[in-house]
C-alpha cells in the first residue's frame, strides 16, 4: 500500500559543490552520488557542512559553484517548491494553527487547481499517511497536543504527502529523548523500506548513522572524508579523522618503524605507513587483557562498568591517558581487581601518520 | 507527639496543600494590587459617570443620550475609528514586516518615526495634519483639483484617527513576527506553496492574535481621541462632530447630566466592542 504513495526512486548527484558563508567555507568541493532508494547518512561534527549540504539538496540554499542533479536533470537552482523534496526539520516546523490532518494535507491543499486531488482523495491520502506513521485517529489534534515523537511523525507524514522525489531529514531525532529516538529510528527504517524513497538524513550521532543508514558520508570541514557502508567506515577508515570520529576509538600516540607501530610495551601492524610519529586508533574491543610478561600496554584499571553484553574497563596509562577497553562478560573472572595494574595487548587498530 | 495528632496532621495536610501550595507565588498579592489600582484609576471614576447618568431619570437620559445630534456623533466616532484602525491594521502590518525582515538605510529612523504619534501632543498633531491636508496644504492642495477634500470633513476625522493609532499595530505585530521561526516558512515552501500561499496560510494565521490586539488598541485609542481631531474635523454638528467633542461642548455649557449620558453610552458601546474583539482573540489563540 505504502509503495503507491510515492513515485519510483531517483538517483541524486552532486558535482564539485561549494558554498561559502562570508569567509567560512561551509562546503569545499563536494562530489557525491546517491543511489536510487538508498538511505544515506550525512555524519559529521557541528560546522562540518552536513546541514548546508542537505539544504542545498532541498533547494533551501544554493551553491556558489557546482551542480545538483536529480536523475539526469540539473536542479541546482530549482527552488524548494519546484524540486519535489520532502524535508523534515529538526524542530518539526509544524503549522501550529492547523490540525494534524490539515498539516499533512498542506502540500496537497496548495497545489494548483488542476493538479489538486479532490477533497475525498486528499482525505484518503491523509488517512493512509496517518496509518503509515502510526498516528491513526489523531488527525483532529493540534501539534501542541502531541508529544515530541508524535510531532516528528506528523512532520514525516506531511513531507511524504506531496509524493516527493527524495526525502531529506535534518537531525530528525535530535530533539527527542533516548528511548523515543531509538524507536523512531526503527520507524524511519521501516517507512523508508515501505516507500522505497531515496532518503538522506543528517546526524552528528555516529550510533544513529551506523544503526540506520545503508551508506554513510562522513563530513569534515566542508569535505566528504569517506563514503561507505557502516562496516567499511568502521573497519577501513580512510583518514585519521574518520578513525577518530567513529567507533569510539582510543587515540594512542607512538612511532612507526618499518611497518610496525610501537608504543611503550606494545606494537601493532601498520602496513604502508611511513616511519615517524604516528597515531593509532584502537577501538575498545581491540584491547585484550593479558598476563604480566606478555606484550601489552601497562595501565591501571580504574573501574569496571557493565554495559550491555560487555564489560567496559576504564584504564589510565602511566602518562595519564585514559584508555577504554571492552571485554566480554565471560572474561570477568580473569580481570584484576579495580585499582591494580592491567596489561592490554593490541589486537587491532588503524594507524595514521601524525601531521 | 501523640498518635492522634500525627493522624490529624496527615488528614489535614492535603487540604492545606491544596489551598496554599502553588509553583507561582504571589497570586493574592498581585491580584489584590491590580484590582485596587484598577478601582482607583478606572472603575471608580467610570462608575461616577454611570451614577450621574442614572440620577437623571429615564426620559432626560434618553433625550440627552439619543438626540439626533448625539446619535450622529456616536456613528462618526465609531465608524471613523473602525476605518482608521483598519487602515492601521494593513499599513502597520506592512511596516512591521519591513522593519523585521529587511535591513535598509534609514531603518532606525523609520523605527523611531513609528512611535512619534505616541509622544506628540495630540493638539500639535492636529494642527500639523490640518495644515497638511487642508485645501491650501501640500497634500490637500494636491488632491483638491481632483475633487478630493481631505480636511474639515469626515475624511479629515479618519486621517486624524489613523495617525494616532499607527504605532499600536506595528508594535504588537513586530515581536511576534520576529519570533516566527523561519523553518515554518521553509517547510511551507518545500511543500510546494508559493510566497502568497505561505503568507496567507502560514504567516498570517500565526500573526493573527497579535494583529487583532494591535487593531483593538488602535481602535480603542481612536474612539477616545479628541485633541487632534478637533483641528482637522471642522466640528459641524450632524456632519463632523465626534462624540468626545460633544461631551466637551455639554460640559462647557455646564450640562453635566447630558455630558454624563453621552459618556455612559460611549462607555457601554466601547466596552461591548472591546469585549467582542477580545473574544475573537481568545478564539484566534486557541492553538497555542
Amino acid at each position: 500500500m505504502a509503495r503507491d504513495l510515492v513515485r519510483p526512486a531517483i538517483a541524486v548527484g552532486l558535482d564539485g559543490v561549494r558554498k561559502r558563508f562570508g569567509r567560512f567555507a561551509a562546503l569545499d568541493g563536494v562530489d557525491l552520488e546517491i543511489e536510487p532508494g538508498e538511505l544515506l547518512a550525512l555524519l559529521g561534527p557541528s560546522g562540518s557542512g552536513k546541514t548546508t549540504l542537505l539544504r542545498i539538496l532541498a533547494g533551501l540554499d544554493f551553491p556558489d559553484s557546482g551542480q545538483v542533479r536529480f536523475d539526469r536533470r540539473d536542479v541546482t537552482f530549482a527552488h524548494a517548491a519546484q524540486r519535489g523534496v520532502g524535508f523534515v526539520f529538526q524542530q518539526y516546523a509544524l503549522f501550529r494553527h492547523m490540525s494534524v490532518a490539515r498539516n499533512i494535507a498542506f502540500g496537497l491543499d496548495v497545489k494548483r487547481r488542476r493538479d489538486r486531488p479532490t477533497a475525498a482523495e486528499r482525505k484518503v491520502r491523509v488517512d493512509a499517511l496517518l496509518n503509515l506513521v502510526e498516528l491513526q485517529g489523531l488527525g483532529g489534534r493540534y501539534p501542541s497536543q502531541l508529544s515530541g515523537g508524535q510531532r516528528q511523525r506528523v512532520a514525516l507524514a506531511r513531507a511524504l504527502a506531496v509524493e516527493p522525489q527524495i526525502l531529506l531529514l535534518d537531525e530528525p531525532f535530535g530533539a527527542l529523548d533516548a528511548a523515543v529516538r531509538k524507536s523512531l529510528r526503527r520507524e524511519l527504517r521501516r517507512i523508508h523500506d515501505a516507500t522505497g524513497l531515496t532518503t538522506v538524513f543528517v546526524t552528528h550521532d555516529q550510533e544513529e548513522a551506523l544503526d540506520l543508514a545503508d551508506r554513510i558520508a562522513i563530513l569534515n570541514r566542508g569535505c566528504i572524508e569517506q563514503l561507505g557502508r557502516p562496516l567499511d567506515v568502521l573497519d577501513r577508515p580512510a583518514s585519521a579523522f574518520v578513525a577518530g570520529f567513529v567507533g569510539q576509538a582510543n587515540r594512542i600516540a607512538g612511532q612507526v618503524r618499518q611497518g610496525r607501530f610501537h608504543v611503550a610495551g606494545a606494537d601493532l601492524a601498520a602496513p604502508g605507513v611511513a616511519d615517524g610519529a604516528a597515531l593509532a586508533f584502537v577501538r575498545p574491543d581491540q584491547f585484550r587483557p593479558v598476563a604480566d610478561g606478555e606484550a601489552g600496554l601497562e595501565a591501571r584499571l580504574e573501574r569496571v562498568i557493565p554495559r550491555g553484553p560487555a564489560l567496559w574497563l576504564d584504564c589510565v596509562a602511566p602518562d595519564g591517558q585514559v584508555l577504554e577497553a571492552a571485554v566480554s562478560r565471560a572474561d570477568a573472572a580473569k580481570l584484576p581487581a579495580a585499582g591494580s595494574s592491567i596489561r592490554l595487548a593490541l589486537t587491532g587498530g588503524h594507524v595514521f601518520p601524525e601531521n | 507527639m501523640t498518635i492522634a495528632s500525627v493522624e490529624r496532621a496527615s488528614i489535614l495536610s492535603p487540604v492545606r496543600a491544596r489551598r496554599r501550595r502553588s509553583a507561582i507565588p504571589g497570586f493574592g498579592l498581585t491580584l489584590g494590587l491590580s484590582i485596587t489600582a484598577l478601582c482607583i484609576v478606572v472603575l471608580i471614576p467610570l462608575s461616577a459617570i454611570a451614577i450621574r447618568a442614572a440620577g437623571m431619570g429615564v426620559s432626560a437620559f434618553a433625550a440627552a443620550a439619543f438626540s439626533a445630534r448625539a446619535l450622529h456623533a456616536y456613528g462618526l466616532s465609531f465608524v471613523a475609528s473602525l476605518i482608521g484602525a483598519s487602515v492601521n491594521a494593513v499599513f502597520g502590518l506592512l511596516t512591521a514586516w519591513a522593519l523585521v525582515r529587511y535591513r535598509f538605510p534609514g531603518r532606525a529612523i523609520l523605527n523611531a518615526l513609528v512611535d512619534l504619534p505616541f509622544a506628540l501632543p495630540t493638539a500639535v498633531a492636529g494642527v500639523a495634519l490640518a495644515g497638511l491636508y487642508s485645501s491650501n496644504g501640500w497634500i490637500g492642495g494636491a488632491l483638491a483639483p481632483l475633487g478630493i477634500k481631505t480636511a474639515y470633513n469626515q475624511t479629515g476625522v479618519v486621517i486624524a484617527l489613523t495617525f494616532v493609532g499607527l504605532p499600536f499595530v506595528v508594535r504588537t505585530v513586530e515581536p511576534v513576527l520576529r519570533d516566527l521561526a523561519i523553518d515554518v516558512e521553509e517547510a511551507s515552501a518545500s511543500l510546494g506553496a508559493d510566497r502568497l500561499q505561505t503568507f496567507a496560510r502560514v504567516i498570517l494565521p500565526a500573526l493573527a492574535p497579535a494583529w487583532i490586539t494591535g487593531f483593538t488598541l488602535a481602535f480603542a485609542r481612536a474612539v477616545g481621541e479628541y485633541g487632534s481631531v478637533i483641528f482637522i474635523a471642522g466640528n459641524m454638528p450632524y456632519k463632523t462632530e465626534i462624540a468626545p467633542l460633544l461631551i466637551t461642548i455639554e460640559l462647557e455649557q455646564f450640562d453635566y447630566g447630558s455630558a454624563s449620558a453621552i459618556a455612559a453610552v460611549m462607555l457601554a458601546v466601547a466596552f461591548a466592542m472591546l469585549l467582542a474583539i477580545n473574544l475573537i482573540q481568545t478564539w484566534a489563540r486557541r492553538f497555542s
